[in-house]
Protein backbone atom coordinates (compact mmCIF):
# COMPACT_ATOMS: atom_id res chain seq x y z
CA UNK A 1 0.00 0.00 0.00
CA UNK A 2 2.47 2.36 1.17
CA UNK A 3 4.94 1.57 -1.60
CA UNK A 4 1.36 2.36 -4.43
CA UNK A 5 1.66 5.40 -2.82
CA UNK A 6 4.85 6.02 -2.51
CA UNK A 7 5.06 5.27 -6.90
CA UNK A 8 2.12 7.73 -7.30
CA UNK A 9 3.96 10.11 -5.28
CA UNK A 10 7.05 9.86 -7.76
CA UNK A 11 4.99 10.04 -10.86
CA UNK A 12 3.00 13.12 -9.86
CA UNK A 13 6.56 14.73 -9.26
CA UNK A 14 8.26 13.38 -12.86
CA UNK A 15 4.91 15.66 -13.94
CA UNK A 16 5.29 18.33 -11.87
CA UNK A 17 9.28 18.22 -13.37
CA UNK A 18 8.11 17.61 -16.72
CA UNK A 19 5.67 20.67 -17.02
CA UNK A 20 8.02 22.72 -15.64
CA UNK A 21 10.71 22.09 -18.01
CA UNK A 22 8.21 22.63 -20.80
CA UNK A 23 7.60 26.03 -19.80
CA UNK A 24 10.89 26.91 -20.11
CA UNK A 25 11.43 24.88 -23.09
CA UNK A 26 8.56 25.97 -24.88
CA UNK A 27 8.26 29.84 -24.05
CA UNK A 28 10.66 31.30 -26.65
CA UNK A 29 8.70 29.51 -29.06
CA UNK A 30 5.64 30.74 -28.49
CA UNK A 31 6.67 33.99 -28.17
CA UNK A 32 8.11 34.05 -31.77
CA UNK A 33 4.77 32.52 -33.02
CA UNK A 34 2.49 34.96 -30.74
CA UNK A 35 4.70 38.00 -31.84
CA UNK A 36 5.24 37.12 -35.50
CA UNK A 37 2.04 34.74 -36.52
CA UNK A 38 -1.09 35.42 -34.08
CA UNK A 39 -0.55 39.14 -33.75
CA UNK A 40 0.02 39.64 -37.34
CA UNK A 41 -2.50 37.58 -38.50
CA UNK A 42 -5.13 39.20 -36.15
CA UNK A 43 -4.35 42.62 -37.16
CA UNK A 44 -4.18 41.71 -40.54
CA UNK A 45 -7.65 40.58 -40.86
CA UNK A 46 -8.69 43.71 -38.45
CA UNK A 47 -6.96 46.06 -41.30
CA UNK A 48 -8.96 44.48 -44.15
CA UNK A 49 -12.35 45.78 -42.61
CA UNK A 50 -10.43 49.61 -42.19
CA UNK A 51 -9.50 52.41 -44.60
CA UNK A 52 -5.90 52.07 -43.26
CA UNK A 53 -3.52 53.63 -44.87
CA UNK A 54 0.47 53.84 -44.65
CA UNK A 55 -0.09 57.98 -44.41
CA UNK A 56 -2.67 59.17 -42.30
CA UNK A 57 -3.62 58.21 -39.06
CA UNK A 58 -7.51 58.35 -39.45
CA UNK A 59 -8.93 54.94 -39.38
CA UNK A 60 -12.50 53.55 -39.44
CA UNK A 61 -14.46 50.35 -40.31
CA UNK A 62 -15.41 50.42 -44.05
CA UNK A 63 -17.35 46.85 -43.28
CA UNK A 64 -16.68 44.70 -46.84
CA UNK A 65 -15.48 47.52 -49.05
CA UNK A 66 -11.72 46.64 -48.92
CA UNK A 67 -12.92 43.33 -50.53
CA UNK A 68 -15.66 44.46 -53.15
CA UNK A 69 -12.89 46.96 -54.59
CA UNK A 70 -9.77 44.55 -55.10
CA UNK A 71 -12.81 41.86 -56.44
CA UNK A 72 -13.88 44.24 -59.05
CA UNK A 73 -10.77 45.84 -59.58
CA UNK A 74 -9.26 44.66 -62.96
CA UNK A 75 -5.73 44.90 -62.16
CA UNK A 76 -6.48 41.98 -59.63
CA UNK A 77 -7.98 40.04 -61.98
CA UNK A 78 -4.62 41.00 -64.40
CA UNK A 79 -2.66 39.62 -61.57
CA UNK A 80 -4.85 36.54 -61.01
CA UNK A 81 -4.62 35.58 -64.71
CA UNK A 82 -1.08 36.30 -65.13
CA UNK A 83 -0.04 33.90 -61.75
CA UNK A 84 -2.33 31.33 -62.85
CA UNK A 85 -0.57 31.61 -66.49
CA UNK A 86 2.55 31.66 -64.55
CA UNK A 87 1.61 28.43 -62.28
CA UNK A 88 0.11 26.37 -65.38
CA UNK A 89 3.03 26.91 -67.86
CA UNK A 90 5.89 26.68 -65.26
CA UNK A 91 4.59 23.56 -63.81
CA UNK A 92 3.63 21.38 -66.82
CA UNK A 93 7.40 22.26 -68.11
CA UNK A 94 9.01 22.15 -64.68
CA UNK A 95 7.31 18.87 -63.33
CA UNK A 96 7.70 17.18 -67.23
CA UNK A 97 11.40 18.03 -67.40
CA UNK A 98 12.31 17.24 -64.16
CA UNK A 99 10.75 14.24 -63.99
CA UNK A 100 12.82 12.93 -67.45
CA UNK A 101 15.89 14.25 -66.00
CA UNK A 102 15.49 12.30 -62.54
CA UNK A 103 14.67 8.93 -64.48
CA UNK A 104 17.74 9.45 -66.69
CA UNK A 105 19.98 9.73 -63.53
CA UNK A 106 18.70 6.92 -61.87
CA UNK A 107 21.18 4.52 -62.78
CA UNK A 108 24.64 3.95 -62.28
CA UNK A 109 26.41 6.32 -65.14
CA UNK A 110 29.32 8.12 -65.15
CA UNK A 111 29.63 11.90 -64.23
CA UNK A 112 26.43 11.19 -61.67
CA UNK A 113 27.60 13.54 -59.16
CA UNK A 114 28.81 16.18 -62.00
CA UNK A 115 25.07 15.92 -63.77
CA UNK A 116 23.30 16.45 -60.08
CA UNK A 117 25.21 19.45 -58.64
CA UNK A 118 24.77 21.34 -62.10
CA UNK A 119 21.49 20.43 -62.07
CA UNK A 120 21.01 21.59 -58.25
CA UNK A 121 23.35 24.64 -58.39
CA UNK A 122 20.81 27.37 -58.88
CA UNK A 123 18.56 26.59 -56.84
CA UNK A 124 21.36 27.44 -53.81
CA UNK A 125 22.55 30.76 -55.02
CA UNK A 126 20.26 33.78 -54.25
CA UNK A 127 17.60 34.70 -56.45
CA UNK A 128 18.77 38.26 -57.05
CA UNK A 129 22.07 37.37 -57.92
CA UNK A 130 20.93 34.68 -60.71
CA UNK A 131 18.24 37.03 -62.04
CA UNK A 132 20.76 40.41 -62.90
CA UNK A 133 22.62 37.52 -65.04
CA UNK A 134 19.52 36.67 -66.61
CA UNK A 135 18.44 40.64 -66.89
CA UNK A 136 21.75 40.45 -69.51
CA UNK A 137 20.91 37.39 -71.39
CA UNK A 138 17.62 38.99 -71.84
CA UNK A 139 19.26 42.07 -72.62
CA UNK A 140 17.79 42.84 -76.69
CA UNK A 141 20.70 44.65 -77.87
CA UNK A 142 23.28 43.03 -75.93
CA UNK A 143 22.48 40.03 -74.40
CA UNK A 144 23.56 36.54 -75.83
CA UNK A 145 20.23 35.16 -76.21
CA UNK A 146 19.52 37.45 -79.25
CA UNK A 147 22.87 36.74 -80.38
CA UNK A 148 22.24 32.78 -80.32
CA UNK A 149 19.13 33.35 -82.08
CA UNK A 150 20.52 35.39 -84.97
CA UNK A 151 23.55 32.77 -85.24
CA UNK A 152 20.71 30.31 -85.54
CA UNK A 153 19.34 32.36 -88.05
CA UNK A 154 16.07 33.32 -86.15
CA UNK A 155 14.64 36.77 -85.14
CA UNK A 156 15.78 38.65 -82.49
CA UNK A 157 13.06 38.53 -79.24
CA UNK A 158 11.83 41.18 -76.99
CA UNK A 159 12.26 39.08 -73.99
CA UNK A 160 11.47 41.41 -71.25
CA UNK A 161 10.91 43.97 -73.13
CA UNK A 162 7.64 42.87 -74.99
CA UNK A 163 4.43 42.43 -72.86
CA UNK A 164 4.17 39.30 -75.53
CA UNK A 165 6.88 37.32 -73.95
CA UNK A 166 7.87 39.20 -70.61
CA UNK A 167 6.27 36.36 -68.71
CA UNK A 168 7.53 33.92 -70.67
CA UNK A 169 10.90 35.32 -70.10
CA UNK A 170 10.25 35.20 -66.39
CA UNK A 171 9.30 31.47 -66.59
CA UNK A 172 12.49 30.14 -68.32
CA UNK A 173 14.44 31.77 -65.44
CA UNK A 174 12.09 30.18 -62.88
CA UNK A 175 12.22 26.78 -64.47
CA UNK A 176 16.74 26.58 -64.63
CA UNK A 177 16.67 28.31 -61.05
CA UNK A 178 14.35 25.85 -58.85
CA UNK A 179 13.96 22.39 -61.68
CA UNK A 180 17.47 21.00 -59.54
CA UNK A 181 14.79 20.62 -56.74
CA UNK A 182 12.27 18.65 -58.63
CA UNK A 183 14.98 16.50 -59.53
CA UNK A 184 16.14 15.58 -56.33
CA UNK A 185 12.58 15.01 -55.01
CA UNK A 186 11.63 12.89 -58.09
CA UNK A 187 14.92 11.06 -57.50
CA UNK A 188 14.45 10.25 -54.10
CA UNK A 189 11.24 8.94 -55.46
CA UNK A 190 12.93 6.61 -57.77
CA UNK A 191 15.38 5.33 -55.79
CA UNK A 192 13.07 3.80 -53.10
CA UNK A 193 11.36 1.99 -55.26
CA UNK A 194 12.37 -1.25 -54.81
CA UNK A 195 14.10 -3.45 -57.26
CA UNK A 196 12.59 -6.55 -56.88
CA UNK A 197 9.78 -4.69 -58.41
CA UNK A 198 11.74 -3.74 -61.39
CA UNK A 199 13.20 -6.88 -61.89
CA UNK A 200 9.70 -8.89 -61.49
CA UNK A 201 8.06 -6.68 -64.92
CA UNK A 202 11.12 -7.45 -66.79
CA UNK A 203 11.52 -10.74 -66.06
CA UNK A 204 7.67 -10.96 -67.19
CA UNK A 205 8.77 -9.15 -70.48
CA UNK A 206 8.11 -5.75 -69.94
CA UNK A 207 9.86 -3.66 -71.97
CA UNK A 208 11.71 -0.39 -70.47
CA UNK A 209 8.70 2.01 -71.32
CA UNK A 210 6.23 -0.29 -69.88
CA UNK A 211 8.02 -0.48 -66.84
CA UNK A 212 8.37 3.02 -66.20
CA UNK A 213 4.94 3.68 -67.76
CA UNK A 214 3.07 0.70 -65.33
CA UNK A 215 5.76 0.37 -62.72
CA UNK A 216 7.99 3.38 -61.98
CA UNK A 217 5.45 6.11 -62.55
CA UNK A 218 2.24 5.06 -60.58
CA UNK A 219 4.45 4.28 -57.73
CA UNK A 220 5.75 7.63 -57.97
CA UNK A 221 2.67 9.30 -58.24
CA UNK A 222 2.34 10.36 -54.27
CA UNK A 223 5.42 11.86 -54.84
CA UNK A 224 4.24 13.73 -58.32
CA UNK A 225 1.44 15.37 -57.02
CA UNK A 226 3.49 16.46 -53.40
CA UNK A 227 5.57 18.27 -56.05
CA UNK A 228 2.46 19.67 -58.96
CA UNK A 229 0.94 21.02 -55.61
CA UNK A 230 3.77 22.77 -53.56
CA UNK A 231 4.17 24.08 -56.86
CA UNK A 232 1.30 25.80 -57.52
CA UNK A 233 1.22 26.78 -53.40
CA UNK A 234 4.64 28.14 -54.18
CA UNK A 235 3.62 29.78 -57.80
CA UNK A 236 1.16 31.77 -55.82
CA UNK A 237 4.12 33.63 -53.71
CA UNK A 238 6.25 34.17 -56.73
CA UNK A 239 7.73 37.57 -56.02
CA UNK A 240 11.60 38.29 -56.10
CA UNK A 241 12.21 37.40 -59.81
CA UNK A 242 9.72 39.44 -60.99
CA UNK A 243 10.28 42.05 -58.62
CA UNK A 244 14.35 42.06 -59.68
CA UNK A 245 13.69 41.24 -63.51
CA UNK A 246 11.10 43.54 -64.08
CA UNK A 247 10.81 45.97 -61.57
CA UNK A 248 7.14 47.93 -62.96
CA UNK A 249 5.77 45.08 -63.46
CA UNK A 250 6.88 44.38 -66.98
CA UNK A 251 5.28 46.02 -70.03
CA UNK A 252 1.58 46.86 -69.98
CA UNK A 253 2.29 45.25 -66.56
CA UNK A 254 2.30 41.68 -68.21
CA UNK A 255 4.17 40.21 -65.51
CA UNK A 256 2.55 41.46 -62.62
CA UNK A 257 1.68 39.02 -60.28
CA UNK A 258 -0.45 38.47 -57.25
CA UNK A 259 1.97 38.84 -54.56
CA UNK A 260 3.03 41.99 -56.69
CA UNK A 261 -0.08 43.33 -56.61
CA UNK A 262 -0.79 43.13 -53.12
CA UNK A 263 3.17 44.88 -52.03
CA UNK A 264 1.97 47.21 -54.98
CA UNK A 265 -1.47 48.38 -52.58
CA UNK A 266 0.11 48.13 -49.61
CA UNK A 267 3.34 49.41 -49.80
CA UNK A 268 3.79 51.49 -53.53
CA UNK A 269 0.34 53.07 -52.54
CA UNK A 270 -0.05 52.94 -49.13
CA UNK A 271 -3.35 51.35 -49.09
CA UNK A 272 -2.83 48.79 -46.43
CA UNK A 273 -7.13 47.69 -46.26
CA UNK A 274 -6.86 46.96 -49.73
CA UNK A 275 -3.32 45.24 -49.29
CA UNK A 276 -4.74 43.54 -45.96
CA UNK A 277 -7.60 42.21 -48.06
CA UNK A 278 -6.29 41.37 -51.02
CA UNK A 279 -3.92 38.90 -48.88
CA UNK A 280 -6.46 37.23 -47.30
CA UNK A 281 -8.02 36.21 -50.47
CA UNK A 282 -4.68 35.01 -51.95
CA UNK A 283 -4.59 33.30 -48.52
CA UNK A 284 -7.76 31.10 -49.07
CA UNK A 285 -6.58 30.60 -52.49
CA UNK A 286 -3.51 28.91 -51.20
CA UNK A 287 -5.82 27.46 -47.97
CA UNK A 288 -7.73 25.45 -50.71
CA UNK A 289 -4.80 24.19 -52.31
CA UNK A 290 -2.99 23.06 -49.35
CA UNK A 291 -6.23 21.45 -48.26
CA UNK A 292 -6.24 19.30 -51.46
CA UNK A 293 -2.84 18.45 -51.50
CA UNK A 294 -3.36 17.00 -47.72
CA UNK A 295 -5.97 14.85 -48.65
CA UNK A 296 -4.19 13.67 -51.75
CA UNK A 297 -1.06 13.67 -49.42
CA UNK A 298 -2.82 10.84 -47.50
CA UNK A 299 -2.65 8.26 -49.97
CA UNK A 300 0.31 7.08 -49.31
CA UNK A 301 1.52 3.85 -51.17
CA UNK A 302 3.32 1.28 -49.32
CA UNK A 303 5.30 -1.45 -50.44
CA UNK A 304 4.59 -4.13 -48.61
CA UNK B 1 23.27 -3.12 -66.72
CA UNK B 2 21.05 -4.84 -69.06
CA UNK B 3 20.57 -4.36 -72.78
CA UNK B 4 18.01 -1.98 -72.83
CA UNK B 5 19.73 -0.01 -70.62
CA UNK B 6 22.95 0.04 -72.30
CA UNK B 7 21.57 0.81 -75.84
CA UNK B 8 20.36 3.87 -74.76
CA UNK B 9 23.31 4.95 -72.88
CA UNK B 10 24.88 7.11 -75.38
CA UNK B 11 21.45 9.65 -75.76
CA UNK B 12 21.24 9.17 -71.61
CA UNK B 13 24.68 10.63 -71.60
CA UNK B 14 24.62 13.66 -74.51
CA UNK B 15 21.12 14.47 -73.07
CA UNK B 16 22.79 15.13 -69.52
CA UNK B 17 25.88 16.88 -70.65
CA UNK B 18 23.72 19.69 -72.85
CA UNK B 19 21.33 20.33 -70.10
CA UNK B 20 24.16 20.77 -67.66
CA UNK B 21 25.63 22.83 -69.73
CA UNK B 22 22.55 24.92 -70.17
CA UNK B 23 21.80 24.82 -66.40
CA UNK B 24 25.97 26.05 -66.02
CA UNK B 25 26.47 28.50 -68.91
CA UNK B 26 24.61 31.38 -66.91
CA UNK B 27 27.21 31.00 -63.96
CA UNK B 28 30.37 30.44 -66.92
CA UNK B 29 28.83 33.69 -68.17
CA UNK B 30 28.78 35.46 -65.27
CA UNK B 31 32.39 34.64 -64.86
CA UNK B 32 33.68 35.30 -68.04
CA UNK B 33 31.33 38.59 -68.21
CA UNK B 34 33.41 39.57 -64.93
CA UNK B 35 36.33 40.71 -66.82
CA UNK B 36 35.11 42.33 -69.81
CA UNK B 37 35.94 46.03 -70.64
CA UNK B 38 32.80 48.14 -71.78
CA UNK B 39 33.74 47.36 -75.07
CA UNK B 40 33.58 43.60 -75.15
CA UNK B 41 30.28 44.39 -73.80
CA UNK B 42 29.24 46.60 -76.74
CA UNK B 43 31.02 45.37 -79.72
CA UNK B 44 28.74 44.43 -82.27
CA UNK B 45 28.72 41.07 -82.56
CA UNK B 46 29.29 41.25 -78.52
CA UNK B 47 32.28 39.11 -77.40
CA UNK B 48 31.92 35.90 -75.42
CA UNK B 49 35.91 35.60 -74.15
CA UNK B 50 37.09 39.44 -72.30
CA UNK B 51 39.89 40.40 -74.30
CA UNK B 52 41.63 40.47 -70.70
CA UNK B 53 41.68 39.11 -67.38
CA UNK B 54 41.91 42.52 -65.08
CA UNK B 55 39.82 43.05 -61.77
CA UNK B 56 38.96 46.37 -62.96
CA UNK B 57 35.25 45.63 -62.94
CA UNK B 58 35.99 44.18 -59.38
CA UNK B 59 37.33 47.35 -58.24
CA UNK B 60 34.57 49.21 -59.84
CA UNK B 61 31.66 47.38 -57.35
CA UNK B 62 33.71 48.71 -54.29
CA UNK B 63 33.40 52.35 -56.01
CA UNK B 64 30.06 52.25 -56.73
CA UNK B 65 27.73 50.70 -53.78
CA UNK B 66 28.92 50.11 -50.40
CA UNK B 67 29.58 45.98 -51.61
CA UNK B 68 31.25 44.96 -48.04
CA UNK B 69 28.63 47.30 -46.05
CA UNK B 70 26.18 44.88 -47.93
CA UNK B 71 28.00 41.56 -47.52
CA UNK B 72 28.89 42.37 -43.81
CA UNK B 73 25.10 42.85 -43.10
CA UNK B 74 23.82 39.87 -44.78
CA UNK B 75 26.26 37.87 -43.19
CA UNK B 76 25.60 39.01 -39.09
CA UNK B 77 21.60 39.05 -39.86
CA UNK B 78 21.75 35.55 -41.36
CA UNK B 79 24.03 34.21 -38.73
CA UNK B 80 22.05 36.11 -35.97
CA UNK B 81 18.84 34.46 -37.10
CA UNK B 82 19.92 30.95 -37.65
CA UNK B 83 21.57 30.76 -34.51
CA UNK B 84 18.33 32.28 -32.51
CA UNK B 85 15.80 30.07 -34.73
CA UNK B 86 17.79 26.96 -34.46
CA UNK B 87 18.45 27.35 -30.70
CA UNK B 88 14.53 28.04 -30.17
CA UNK B 89 13.62 25.73 -32.43
CA UNK B 90 15.66 22.82 -30.93
CA UNK B 91 14.15 23.78 -27.32
CA UNK B 92 10.35 23.57 -28.43
CA UNK B 93 11.10 20.37 -30.63
CA UNK B 94 12.45 18.90 -27.60
CA UNK B 95 9.80 19.54 -25.68
CA UNK B 96 7.04 18.92 -28.43
CA UNK B 97 9.24 15.40 -28.88
CA UNK B 98 10.07 14.09 -25.01
CA UNK B 99 7.71 16.30 -22.26
CA UNK B 100 4.42 15.70 -21.36
CA UNK B 101 2.91 19.41 -20.44
CA UNK B 102 -0.84 20.48 -20.58
CA UNK B 103 -2.55 22.41 -24.06
CA UNK B 104 0.75 20.05 -26.17
CA UNK B 105 -1.32 19.40 -28.68
CA UNK B 106 -3.38 22.28 -29.14
CA UNK B 107 -0.11 24.50 -29.10
CA UNK B 108 1.39 21.96 -31.84
CA UNK B 109 -1.77 22.44 -33.72
CA UNK B 110 -1.32 25.85 -33.52
CA UNK B 111 2.59 25.99 -34.56
CA UNK B 112 1.85 23.97 -37.69
CA UNK B 113 -0.85 26.74 -38.86
CA UNK B 114 1.35 28.57 -39.51
CA UNK B 115 3.50 26.95 -42.12
CA UNK B 116 0.21 27.65 -43.91
CA UNK B 117 -0.06 31.63 -44.06
CA UNK B 118 2.44 33.13 -46.63
CA UNK B 119 4.60 35.57 -45.76
CA UNK B 120 2.82 38.36 -47.82
CA UNK B 121 -0.23 37.76 -45.31
CA UNK B 122 2.00 38.84 -42.25
CA UNK B 123 4.27 40.73 -43.51
CA UNK B 124 1.87 44.12 -43.63
CA UNK B 125 1.21 43.84 -40.45
CA UNK B 126 4.70 42.91 -39.56
CA UNK B 127 5.33 46.40 -40.80
CA UNK B 128 3.02 48.30 -39.35
CA UNK B 129 4.13 46.91 -35.61
CA UNK B 130 8.28 47.24 -36.26
CA UNK B 131 7.60 51.12 -37.79
CA UNK B 132 5.40 51.94 -34.49
CA UNK B 133 8.48 49.96 -32.42
CA UNK B 134 10.86 52.16 -33.83
CA UNK B 135 12.77 48.95 -35.60
CA UNK B 136 13.08 50.77 -39.14
CA UNK B 137 16.64 50.67 -40.45
CA UNK B 138 17.99 48.76 -37.47
CA UNK B 139 19.55 45.01 -37.23
CA UNK B 140 16.68 44.27 -34.77
CA UNK B 141 14.18 44.94 -37.11
CA UNK B 142 15.94 42.56 -40.13
CA UNK B 143 16.71 40.11 -37.68
CA UNK B 144 13.81 39.28 -35.21
CA UNK B 145 10.89 39.68 -37.78
CA UNK B 146 12.56 37.53 -40.51
CA UNK B 147 12.37 33.90 -37.87
CA UNK B 148 10.80 31.37 -38.72
CA UNK B 149 10.99 28.92 -36.50
CA UNK B 150 7.83 26.53 -37.01
CA UNK B 151 9.09 24.89 -39.85
CA UNK B 152 12.98 24.42 -38.29
CA UNK B 153 11.07 22.72 -34.93
CA UNK B 154 9.53 20.22 -36.69
CA UNK B 155 12.53 18.82 -38.32
CA UNK B 156 14.51 18.71 -35.41
CA UNK B 157 11.62 17.17 -33.77
CA UNK B 158 11.48 14.52 -36.13
CA UNK B 159 14.94 13.46 -35.40
CA UNK B 160 14.65 14.27 -31.37
CA UNK B 161 11.94 11.48 -31.47
CA UNK B 162 14.16 8.68 -32.93
CA UNK B 163 16.05 9.11 -29.97
CA UNK B 164 15.01 6.58 -27.39
CA UNK B 165 13.29 7.44 -23.70
CA UNK B 166 15.68 4.86 -22.40
CA UNK B 167 18.80 7.27 -22.72
CA UNK B 168 16.35 10.27 -21.13
CA UNK B 169 15.08 7.44 -18.44
CA UNK B 170 18.86 6.39 -17.52
CA UNK B 171 19.93 9.95 -17.17
CA UNK B 172 16.80 10.98 -15.02
CA UNK B 173 17.59 8.13 -12.47
CA UNK B 174 21.64 9.64 -12.78
CA UNK B 175 20.04 13.26 -11.38
CA UNK B 176 19.82 14.86 -14.15
CA UNK B 177 17.70 17.64 -14.92
CA UNK B 178 15.58 17.89 -18.40
CA UNK B 179 17.93 20.93 -19.10
CA UNK B 180 21.25 18.76 -18.80
CA UNK B 181 19.25 15.90 -21.18
CA UNK B 182 19.03 18.58 -23.31
CA UNK B 183 22.61 19.90 -23.50
CA UNK B 184 24.10 16.26 -22.94
CA UNK B 185 21.88 13.93 -24.71
CA UNK B 186 19.57 15.65 -27.37
CA UNK B 187 21.91 17.86 -28.96
CA UNK B 188 25.30 15.44 -28.90
CA UNK B 189 23.05 12.93 -30.53
CA UNK B 190 21.41 14.85 -33.34
CA UNK B 191 24.03 16.77 -34.57
CA UNK B 192 23.49 15.87 -38.71
CA UNK B 193 20.09 17.43 -37.77
CA UNK B 194 20.72 20.26 -36.38
CA UNK B 195 23.15 20.59 -39.25
CA UNK B 196 20.80 20.26 -41.65
CA UNK B 197 18.09 22.88 -40.01
CA UNK B 198 20.31 25.14 -39.79
CA UNK B 199 21.76 25.06 -43.07
CA UNK B 200 18.21 25.23 -44.27
CA UNK B 201 17.64 28.14 -42.07
CA UNK B 202 21.31 30.13 -43.14
CA UNK B 203 20.19 29.51 -46.62
CA UNK B 204 16.39 30.81 -46.20
CA UNK B 205 17.93 34.29 -44.43
CA UNK B 206 20.76 34.26 -46.59
CA UNK B 207 18.53 35.07 -50.03
CA UNK B 208 15.53 36.72 -48.04
CA UNK B 209 14.34 39.30 -50.00
CA UNK B 210 10.98 41.01 -49.43
CA UNK B 211 11.32 41.85 -45.63
CA UNK B 212 14.18 43.24 -46.16
CA UNK B 213 13.32 45.35 -48.76
CA UNK B 214 10.88 46.54 -46.45
CA UNK B 215 12.10 47.26 -43.11
CA UNK B 216 15.50 49.12 -44.83
CA UNK B 217 15.44 52.18 -46.30
CA UNK B 218 18.62 53.83 -45.38
CA UNK B 219 21.57 52.26 -47.90
CA UNK B 220 23.70 51.20 -44.86
CA UNK B 221 21.30 48.67 -43.49
CA UNK B 222 20.66 47.19 -46.87
CA UNK B 223 21.68 43.44 -46.83
CA UNK B 224 23.25 41.80 -50.19
CA UNK B 225 19.95 40.55 -52.25
CA UNK B 226 18.64 44.03 -52.08
CA UNK B 227 22.53 45.91 -52.29
CA UNK B 228 22.88 44.35 -55.87
CA UNK B 229 19.88 46.13 -57.00
CA UNK B 230 21.96 49.58 -57.13
CA UNK B 231 23.68 48.42 -59.81
CA UNK B 232 20.64 48.32 -61.88
CA UNK B 233 19.62 51.76 -62.92
CA UNK B 234 17.13 52.78 -65.90
CA UNK B 235 19.79 54.53 -67.85
CA UNK B 236 21.70 51.86 -68.88
CA UNK B 237 23.23 49.32 -66.35
CA UNK B 238 27.23 48.14 -66.67
CA UNK B 239 26.41 44.79 -66.95
CA UNK B 240 30.04 43.40 -66.66
CA UNK B 241 30.22 45.62 -63.50
CA UNK B 242 27.03 43.71 -62.23
CA UNK B 243 28.48 40.42 -63.31
CA UNK B 244 31.54 41.23 -60.93
CA UNK B 245 29.33 41.84 -57.84
CA UNK B 246 27.36 38.64 -58.79
CA UNK B 247 30.72 36.48 -58.62
CA UNK B 248 31.34 38.09 -55.53
CA UNK B 249 27.62 37.25 -54.03
CA UNK B 250 27.57 33.39 -55.77
CA UNK B 251 30.39 32.12 -55.88
CA UNK B 252 30.92 31.66 -51.98
CA UNK B 253 27.59 29.90 -51.78
CA UNK B 254 28.58 27.70 -54.86
CA UNK B 255 31.82 26.86 -53.18
CA UNK B 256 29.58 26.20 -50.02
CA UNK B 257 27.50 24.01 -51.96
CA UNK B 258 29.80 22.08 -53.70
CA UNK B 259 31.57 20.68 -49.95
CA UNK B 260 28.41 19.96 -48.56
CA UNK B 261 26.13 18.39 -51.36
CA UNK B 262 24.82 15.54 -49.23
CA UNK B 263 23.67 17.98 -46.30
CA UNK B 264 21.76 19.94 -49.14
CA UNK B 265 20.29 17.25 -51.03
CA UNK B 266 19.61 15.92 -47.38
CA UNK B 267 17.72 19.36 -46.49
CA UNK B 268 15.43 18.87 -49.58
CA UNK B 269 14.36 15.28 -49.31
CA UNK B 270 13.94 15.31 -45.85
CA UNK B 271 11.85 18.65 -45.76
CA UNK B 272 9.94 18.48 -48.81
CA UNK B 273 9.38 22.22 -48.60
CA UNK B 274 10.29 24.74 -51.01
CA UNK B 275 12.50 27.20 -49.67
Amino acid sequence: MSVKKKKGAQVYSIKKEQHRAAAIFVTPLLITLILLFLLPVILVIIMSFTNWTMTSTARSYVGFRNFVFVLKDPRFWKAFKNTAYYTALKLVLDTGLALFIAVLLDRKIHFRRFFRIAHFAPVVVPITASSLIWLWFYDPGIGPLNQILNFLGLPSMQWLYSEKTAMLSVILFSIWKGIGYNIILFLAGLQSIPESYLEAARIDGASEWQVFFKVKLPLLSPVTSFIIMMGIINCFKVFTEVDVMTPNHGPLESTLLMVSYIYDQSFTRGKMGRGAASSLILFLIIFAFTMIQRRLGRKEISFD
Amino acid sequence: MNKHLKSRYPFTMLFLFISSALMIFPFVWMMLSSFKTPADVYSYPPKWIPSSFKFTNYEEVFKKIPFIRFYANSIFVSVVQTVLQIAISAMGAFAFAKLEFPLKNKLFAFMQSSLFVPEIVTIIPLFLLAASAGLIDTYTGLIIPGLNCAFTTLLIMSFFQTIPNELIDAAKVDGCGYIRVFLEIMLPNSKTAIGTASLFAFLTHWRSYMWPLIITNDVKMRTLPIGLKYLVTETGTEYQVLMAASVMAIVPVLIVYMLMEKEFVQSITLTGLKT
